[in-house]
């Protein structure tokens, strides 16, 4: 099996749809001609042509907006907001358009949407290219939130994304583009949205994350069991809807949680996954949930040293679980 | 000094490069900002300038190697004290990479403290008093008590690790479990208690005698390939202790008489149809045993005692327990004031309490209380057995199934329906002379029902 780069997965699997759906097309800003800023649809418009991977003008409410409408119509778009910063005027189009669609006509009409952005820091992108956007939209019903963290469960989603009838936001930490390698098989498989996976098992500590962190934690549970701390590491991959019993299964297995992410703590994904397990799970837990994310400030500096302060790190990651272990 | 050379971070996402050529070689004198090689990213091509002025020391990386970002790439010796303070700036761009883990760098990562359990847990066992849900919820599923735990956790916190490996423990070791007093106990919880506080030198229940204590599961046993291992519930748990306090505690003797049915069964195959449409259940023997040993237990009301250590209490109340075996289990529901219900009452008395208890709605008053207890050990096959005694009673009698048989009657060979009586009696509290003609007056009784006899 190849073992290809987060960004090159998501390529794959643009590729691949394309080619076995004439529906689905891509739009967003540099997509088509330079292949995108990240390269994520590298080679694509010279395969597909101009109707099929289309360059769109910057305006993102009309990105949204545009591949709503087509895919009202019964197309496949597969639109790109060129960083997850720059969603903030779609969100009108996101929120009260194709989420609801399918409720408000009674099935009549449906809104098979795929939305991608590249989010997260750690890249100098400071203000507005490094937020995580996804905790605006994880209480929408009607819409999907999705942040795989592995090239393989990024190709997977990405076709379930595309071939799942209704709206998804597709989040890729852009610092994992290049950074994070992995297994990808050349066929056609999908990975179901809505569940969660368990990346690594162990009996000591539950850490439950995704995104850049999911590997932080991955690496440090390596380190830990060392000294002996086996960590049960759950990667969340849908973040709307969570997969309640998954996560509940996870944080019962050792009674103590540590939930991980780089968007900020307060109103984060974080605080949901502690709900749930704190209304399943009070008899089976050995400590008090804990979350480890961004600070509450309002955004990713720029000034290097300020933006190492701001940014998860392995060693911050493995101090967490450390502690929570020897609680 | 030599000063170390980091490939530097060159665009946003990119996080390795391949040298393509090196611009200087060993001995080159370098100004600061000079380039010193060629890089190829997937992004970009770039020239990594040199952080100081100095002399290029050693190439470190070859050309056509591939570093991630942060790596080494070669080695300038530095002239003099002012550049020297420059390379100790190196760039903010080599703990960015998640492939290492720069653990002797960060200076803010708290020293990890040496475990607790390393620490001792005595100083601090006062701390480790707090208990979480799940520490408590294992203690009380598995009767544990806390205090004999030694804590690993944080200042002494007794984990949930800690009561799990507790319980592995107990389960293989060799010596004896101290058992907590339970909460809640399925049968005849109260009477327990009541008897218990009397007993000042009888039972040894909290001293630790090996050879003598009542603990449950305190053998070593290996499991094999293919053995099935089936949990213990909390009533099959609350079963086993009864049973062995039971036959810790009384000495059991044994006494059976015969009896014959031949009249009862006649008797009762003339009502049960006409029973049946009427009442809705079947008529079994079982009220008809009953009321016998209902009356029995009158003229000998020395069957109806509990043992007290220093006195022995005979109960008033005649409240018989029955045995009814389920799937998975044995519950004895208790028939209060059984002397003051007809034959027909006690039918229904049981059939109740049969179907509570296949339902799983027996209430802890349905279970409590009992003074004599009678089991239908014929209801399954049986023509013998040995009852072990429903603590804290004094006796346990069982009928066994009827059975066509020859016997002898006036000198002649009869076929007549004749079924065992077997009691186990507490001989502290009870002799066989008293138990004898209890069991005669059980067994008149019972050959005395004919069709003259109401069952109402």
């Amino acid at each position: 099996m190849a073992i290809i780069s987060y960004i090159d997965a998501v390529t794959q699997a643009l590729r691949e749809e394309m080619q076995r759906d004439r529906r689905v097309f891509i739009m967003g800003e540099d997509v088509g001609v330079r292949g995108g800023v990240f390269r994520a649809t590298n080679g694509l418009y010279e395969e597909f042509g101009e109707e099929r991977v289309i360059d769109a003008p910057l305006a993102e409410s009309a990105i949204a907006g545009v591949a709503i409408g087509a895919a009202a119509y019964g197309m496949r778009p597969v639109a790109e907001m060129q960083f997850a910063d720059f969603i903030m005027p779609a969100v009108n189009q996101i929120v009260s358009e194709a989420a609801k669609m399918r409720y408000r006509s009674n099935n009549d009409w449906h809104c098979p949407l795929v939305i991608r952005a590249p989010y997260g820091g750690g890249v100098h992108g400071a203000l507005y290219h490094s937020q995580s956007v996804e905790a605006m939209f994880n209480s929408t019903p009607g819409l999907k939130v999705v942040a795989p963290s592995t090239p393989y469960d990024v190709k997977g989603m990405l076709k379930a994304a595309i071939r799942d009838d209704d709206p998804v936001l597709f989040f890729e930490h852009k610092r994992c583009y290049r950074l994070i390698k992995g297994e990808v098989p050349e066929s056609d498989y999908t990975v179901p949205l809505g569940k969660a996976d368990i990346k690594r098992e162990g009996e000591d500590i539950t850490v439950i994350s995704y995104g850049l962190t999911l590997h932080f934690a991955l690496q440090a549970a390596e380190k830990l069991a060392e000294e002996g701390i086996n960590a049960h590491v759950l990667d969340l991959r849908t973040l709307y809807p969570l997969d309640k019993e998954s996560i509940v299964e996870a944080a019962r297995k050792t009674g103590k949680v540590l939930i991980i992410h780089e968007d900020n703590k307060e109103g984060g994904v974080g605080g949901e996954v502690a709900a749930v397990i704190a209304e399943e799970c009070l008899f089976d837990l050995d400590a008090p949930i804990k979350r480890l994310a961004g600070p509450d400030v309002p955004a990713m500096p720029y000034s290097p040293t300020l933006e190492k302060f701001f940014m998860l790190t392995p060693d911050k990651v493995m101090a967490a679980m450390r502690e929570l272990a020897e609680f | 000094m030599a000063t170390e050379v980091f490939m530097p971070q060159l665009g946003e996402s990119v996080t390795e490069g391949t040298i393509a050529k090196w611009l200087v070689k060993p001995g080159d004198k370098v100004k600061k900002y000079e380039p010193l090689c060629e890089v190829t990213t997937d992004k970009v091509n770039a020239e990594v300038p040199s952080t100081l002025e100095g002399t290029v020391a050693e190439l470190v990386a070859g050309e056509g190697d591939t570093l991630a970002v942060g790596d080494l790439i070669c080695y300038i010796e530095t002239e003099g004290g002012a550049a020297a303070a420059q390379a100790a700036a190196q760039p903010a761009n080599t703990q960015e990479t998640a492939s290492e883990m720069p653990a002797a760098e960060s200076p803010k990562t708290p020293v990890a403290s040496a475990r607790p359990s390393d620490a001792g847990g005595a100083a601090a066992k006062a701390a480790g008093k707090r208990y979480s849900p799940a520490v408590m919820r294992l203690a009380q599923e598995n009767n544990i008590d806390l205090n004999q735990l030694e804590g690993t956790g944080k200042e002494g916190r007794i984990t949930r690790k800690d009561v799990m490996s507790f319980i592995e423990r107990s389960r293989t070791a060799a010596q004896p479990v101290p058992q907590a007093e339970p909460a809640i106990q399925a049968v005849s919880a109260q009477q327990r208690t009541a008897t218990r506080q009397p007993t000042a030198a009888a039972e040894p229940e909290r001293v630790p005698e090996p050879s003598v204590r009542p603990a449950v599961g305190t053998l070593e046993v290996s499991v094999y390939p293919g053995d099935t291992e089936i949990p213990v519930t909390s009533v099959r748990k609350t079963i086993a202790n009864r049973m062995v306090q039971s036959k810790h505690d009384a000495p059991h003797a044994w006494t059976m008489v015969e009896v014959d049915m031949t009249n009862l069964v006649k008797l009762r195959n003339s009502l049960k149809d006409e029973f049946k449409a009427k009442e809705g259940f079947n008529l079994t023997f079982l009220p008809f045993f009953i009321k016998a040993v209902v009356e029995s237990i009158k003229q000998f009301p020395i069957m109806n005692s509990v043992w007290a250590g220093d006195k022995i209490i005979m109960r008033k109340n005649i409240n018989i327990s029955i045995a009814v075996a389920t799937d998975d289990a044995l519950f004895v529901p208790v028939i209060k004031d059984a002397d003051q219900k007809s034959i027909y009452g006690l039918a229904r008395a049981v059939d109740e309490l049969a179907a509570k208890t296949r339902q799983g709605k027996l209430s802890m008053d349905d279970m409590s209380g009992g003074t004599f207890t009678v089991n239908n050990t014929g209801s399954f096959g049986s023509v013998l057995s040995a009852p072990i005694i429903n603590q804290p009673q004094a006796a346990i009698v069982s009928m066994e199934s009827i059975v066509k048989r020859p016997v002898v009657i006036d000198d002649m060979i009869a076929i007549r329906d004749m079924a065992n009586l077997c009691l186990s009696l507490d001989h502290r509290v009870l002799d066989g002379l008293v138990c004898g003609r209890f069991l005669q007056s059980v067994k008149q009784k019972l050959e005395a029902y004919g069709s003259h006899t109401s069952i109402y």
